[in-house]
C-alpha cells in the first residue's frame, strides 16, 4: 500500500527509533485509544489525521510523558521506557497547540532557560540558542520579549525551544494551528529545514488537509483506533474516480434530488453537495441540462483530497466541509497546495 | 544523569524566570511599593485616632507597620502562585511538565520563585523602616529574614497548592477571600487580640501568620515588642518552619498527585 517515496524523505526500512505497541487509554468508562501500535523510522515524519475527539491529543499527552497509558509499551531506540518515566521526557522535544512561550521573556530567554531545563551546559546552551534562532528565521529578534512576536514567529520560536535539547523524537500537537497561510508555510520550512540538517524524527497530529500531505506518512485516526496507514498520495488513491461539487443553497433536497436523478451516491456538505464517482466530469454536463437555471450556483469536479480519503476510509467528515474543496474554512482553504485541492473545471449554470 | 540533577535544573529554571519577570517590569516594582504604602497610610491614619495600647504611647502607624509587611507577603505569594492555574495549560508551565523534572520539583521551583518575589517586594516596603519608627541599625536583620522567608515558602506554597487544585481563577480567588485573608487579618496585623475575647486569642494562637506578625514585631522593635506573641521569637521560628516544611510537603505531593491536564 505504501508506494517508494521520494527523497529526501525516509526510507521504508530499518529499525524503528519510537516503536509503540497497543496503546490503550480511558477516562473512566469512555475508552478514548484502543490498541494504537505504529513505528516511525529515523528523520520520518508521521502524521496522526483525525478530527477532534478522535483520540489525537490523548495520544500526544502519553507520548509527551504528560499522561499515564492504562497499557501498551513505547520504545525508543529498541530501549522499552516506562511511559511516565524522566527518561522518556529527557529524550522527547514538545511542541504543544496551546503557547508554551514565556511572554516576557526574550526569545532568546526562553531557549536559555528551555536548555537549562534539560542540563544542557550553558556556553552549548548560548550556541545552540544562537543556531536555532538563525534557523527560524529570528537572529536579529532574539533579544525581543517573546510576546512581541508574531504568531508565526512564535510558533517558530516554539520549534526552537522543543529542539533545544536535541530530542531523538519532536512530538508537535496541530503545529500550525491558528496560523495563516504564509506562517503555516514558514513553519513548515522550519520543519523540513530541521530533517534535512539534523534528521529530524517528527510525530505530529492535525485535523487539516493540507498539513496531513507534507508528512512522510498518515496514521488515520477514528474513534481511538488507527483505521489506515499509508502515504498521503496512497490513502487519496483510495478514493477510487472524482468528486464532483455542486454549490447550492439547499444541498439537502438538491442532494436527494441528484441522488433520484442519477443514480449515484451523494452527500450533503455545508454550502453543497458532494458526488464520488469515476470520470466526474462527464456528469457536469448532464447535472448543468438537469436541473433549472439558479437551482445551484456553480458544479466543479477536483481530484480526491485527504479529507475524501478521511471520509471514505472512516464514513465521517474530518472538519467542517466547504464546496471549495479544503476541509476547514477561512485560511485552511487558502493554504491547500494546488495539488491537492484543484478544480479541474468549473461551469456555471 | 541523574534524576535529582533535572530536579535541581528545575527548581533554579522556575525560581530564575519568576524573579527576571518581577525585575523586568516596571509597574510591579511600583505596584509591590505603592498598594502598601496607601494601605499602611490610609487605614493607619484613619485608625490612629480611636487606636489605643493599653500601657503604651504607641502610635497605630507603628503597630499596623509589621503587620503590613506581612501583608505585602501574603499578597504577593498568593499572586504569584496564581500564575500557576493558566501556565500549566496554556504557558511555560506546560514545558517544564513536559521536561525531565519530577512534579515535585515543579512545585518547589513555583514556591522557590513565587517566595522570592514576595520577599523582594517585602525588601522595598521595609526601605520605610525608620519611617514608622524603626531605625534600619536597631533592626534584627536575622530574625526578620527567617520570619519572613519561612512565612513566604509556606504562604506560597499554600497558594500552589490551591491553584493547582482548584484549577480555576475565580475559584482561586473566592477560597484566597475566605481562606487566606482573614489569615492575615485575625493575625495580629491590624489589632491585637484582647482579654475580652478569649475565643479571638485562641483563634490567633492557630493561625501560622499571627507567629509571622509576631515575629516581625520582635524583629523591628526588640524584644517585649508590643503586639507580640507571649514567648520567644525562637518559638515563632519554629512555628513558622513547621508551617513551610508541611505546606511545602503538601504542594509536592499535590503536584504529584493524578496526571495532568
Amino acid at each position: 500500500m505504501t508506494p517508494a517515496a521520494p527523497a529526501p524523505r525516509a526510507a521504508a526500512a530499518g529499525p524503528a527509533r519510537l516503536a509503540v505497541r497497543d496503546l490503550t487509554f480511558a477516562y473512566g468508562a469512555r475508552r478514548v485509544l484502543e490498541g494504537v501500535s505504529f513505528e516511525v523510522r529515523p528523520a520520518e515524519i508521521l502524521g496522526f489525521l483525525g478530527p477532534n475527539g478522535a483520540g489525537k491529543s490523548t495520544l500526544f499527552a502519553i507520548l509527551a510523558g504528560l499522561l499515564p497509558a492504562g497499557g501498551g509499551e513505547i520504545r525508543l531506540d529498541g530501549e522499552r521506557l516506562d511511559p511516565r518515566s524522566r527518561a522518556l521526557r529527557a529524550r522527547m522535544g514538545v511542541v504543544f497547540q496551546e503557547p508554551s512561550l514565556d511572554a516576557k521573556l526574550s526569545a532568546r530567554e526562553n531557549l536559555l532557560l528551555g536548555a537549562a531545563l534539560f542540563r544542557v551546559p550553558r556556553a552549548e546552551a548560548e550556541t545552540r540558542a544562537a543556531a536555532l534562532l538563525e534557523a527560524a528565521g529570528l537572529a536579529d529578534r532574539g533579544g525581543e520579549a517573546a510576546g512581541k512576536l508574531s504568531g508565526g514567529m512564535r510558533r517558530r520560536l516554539e520549534l526552537a525551544r522543543a529542539l533545544v535539547h536535541r530530542p531523538e523524537v519532536l512530538l508537535l500537537d496541530e503545529p500550525t494551528s491558528g496560523l495563516d497561510a504564509a506562517a503555516f508555510r514558514r513553519t513548515w520550512e522550519a520543519i523540513e529545514g530541521q530533517r534535512r540538517a539534523n534528521g529530524l524524527t517528527a510525530i505530529l497530529t492535525t485535523h487539516r488537509p493540507d498539513e496531513a500531505e507534507r508528512c512522510d506518512r498518515l496514521a488515520i485516526l477514528s474513534h481511538g483506533r488507527i483505521v489506515a496507514m499509508g502515504a498521503p498520495a496512497a490513502l487519496r488513491s483510495a478514493v477510487a474516480g472524482d468528486v464532483v461539487l455542486v454549490e447550492a443553497d439547499d444541498p439537502g433536497p438538491l442532494a436527494a434530488g441528484i441522488a433520484g436523478r442519477f443514480a449515484v451516491e451523494t452527500r450533503a456538505v455545508p454550502g453543497g453537495v458532494a458526488i464520488v464517482r469515476e470520470r466526474g466530469h462527464e456528469l457536469i454536463p448532464r447535472l448543468v441540462e438537469a436541473f433549472p437555471r439558479g437551482r445551484f450556483r456553480s458544479v466543479s469536479v477536483r481530484r480526491p483530497t485527504l479529507a475524501d480519503a478521511f471520509l471514505h476510509l472512516t464514513g465521517e467528515a474530518l472538519a467542517e466541509e466547504t464546496p471549495a474543496g479544503g476541509a476547514s474554512p477561512g485560511a485552511v482553504a487558502e493554504a491547500t497546495p494546488p495539488s491537492v485541492g484543484s478544480s479541474a473545471s468549473t461551469v456555471r449554470p | 544523569m541523574t534524576g535529582a540533577g533535572y530536579d535541581l535544573a528545575a527548581v533554579g529554571v522556575l525560581w530564575r524566570r519568576d524573579l527576571l519577570r518581577f525585575f523586568r517590569q516596571p509597574s510591579r516594582l511600583v505596584g509591590a511599593l505603592g498598594q502598601p504604602i496607601l494601605f499602611w497610610a490610609v487605614i493607619g491614619s484613619g485608625m490612629a485616632s480611636t487606636f489605643r495600647m493599653p500601657g503604651t504611647e504607641l502610635g497605630y502607624l507603628q503597630y499596623f507597620y509589621p503587620g503590613v509587611v506581612l501583608m505585602v507577603v501574603l499578597f504577593a505569594a498568593i499572586f504569584t502562585t496564581l500564575s500557576v492555574i493558566e501556565d500549566r495549560h496554556a504557558g511555560f508551565l506546560q514545558a517544564v511538565l513536559a521536561g525531565p523534572a519530577s512534579r515535585g520539583a515543579v512545585a518547589a521551583g513555583k514556591v522557590a520563585g513565587s517566595a522570592s518575589v514576595a520577599l523582594s517586594q517585602a525588601a522595598l516596603f521595609l526601605l520605610l523602616a525608620p519611617l514608622a519608627g524603626f531605625p534600619f541599625l536597631s533592626v534584627n536583620w536575622p530574625l526578620l529574614l527567617s520570619a519572613l522567608s519561612l512565612a513566604a515558602i509556606g504562604l506560597a506554597a499554600l497558594g500552589f497548592s490551591v491553584a493547582w487544585l482548584v484549577d480555576n481563577v475565580q475559584g482561586f480567588h473566592a477560597i484566597q477571600m475566605t481562606v487566606l485573608v482573614p489569615l492575615w487579618v485575625v493575625s495580629g496585623a491590624m489589632f491585637p487580640a484582647s482579654r475580652e475575647h478569649p475565643v479571638f486569642s485562641v483563634i490567633m494562637r492557630l493561625n501560622p501568620v499571627a507567629y509571622a506578625v509576631s515575629a516581625t514585631r520582635l524583629a523591628l522593635a526588640g524584644p517585649g515588642a508590643p503586639g507580640a506573641l507571649p514567648g520567644s521569637a525562637a518559638r515563632d521560628l519554629l512555628v513558622l518552619a513547621l508551617f513551610a516544611a508541611a505546606m511545602l510537603s503538601i504542594a509536592v505531593l499535590v503536584a504529584r498527585r493524578g496526571g495532568t491536564r
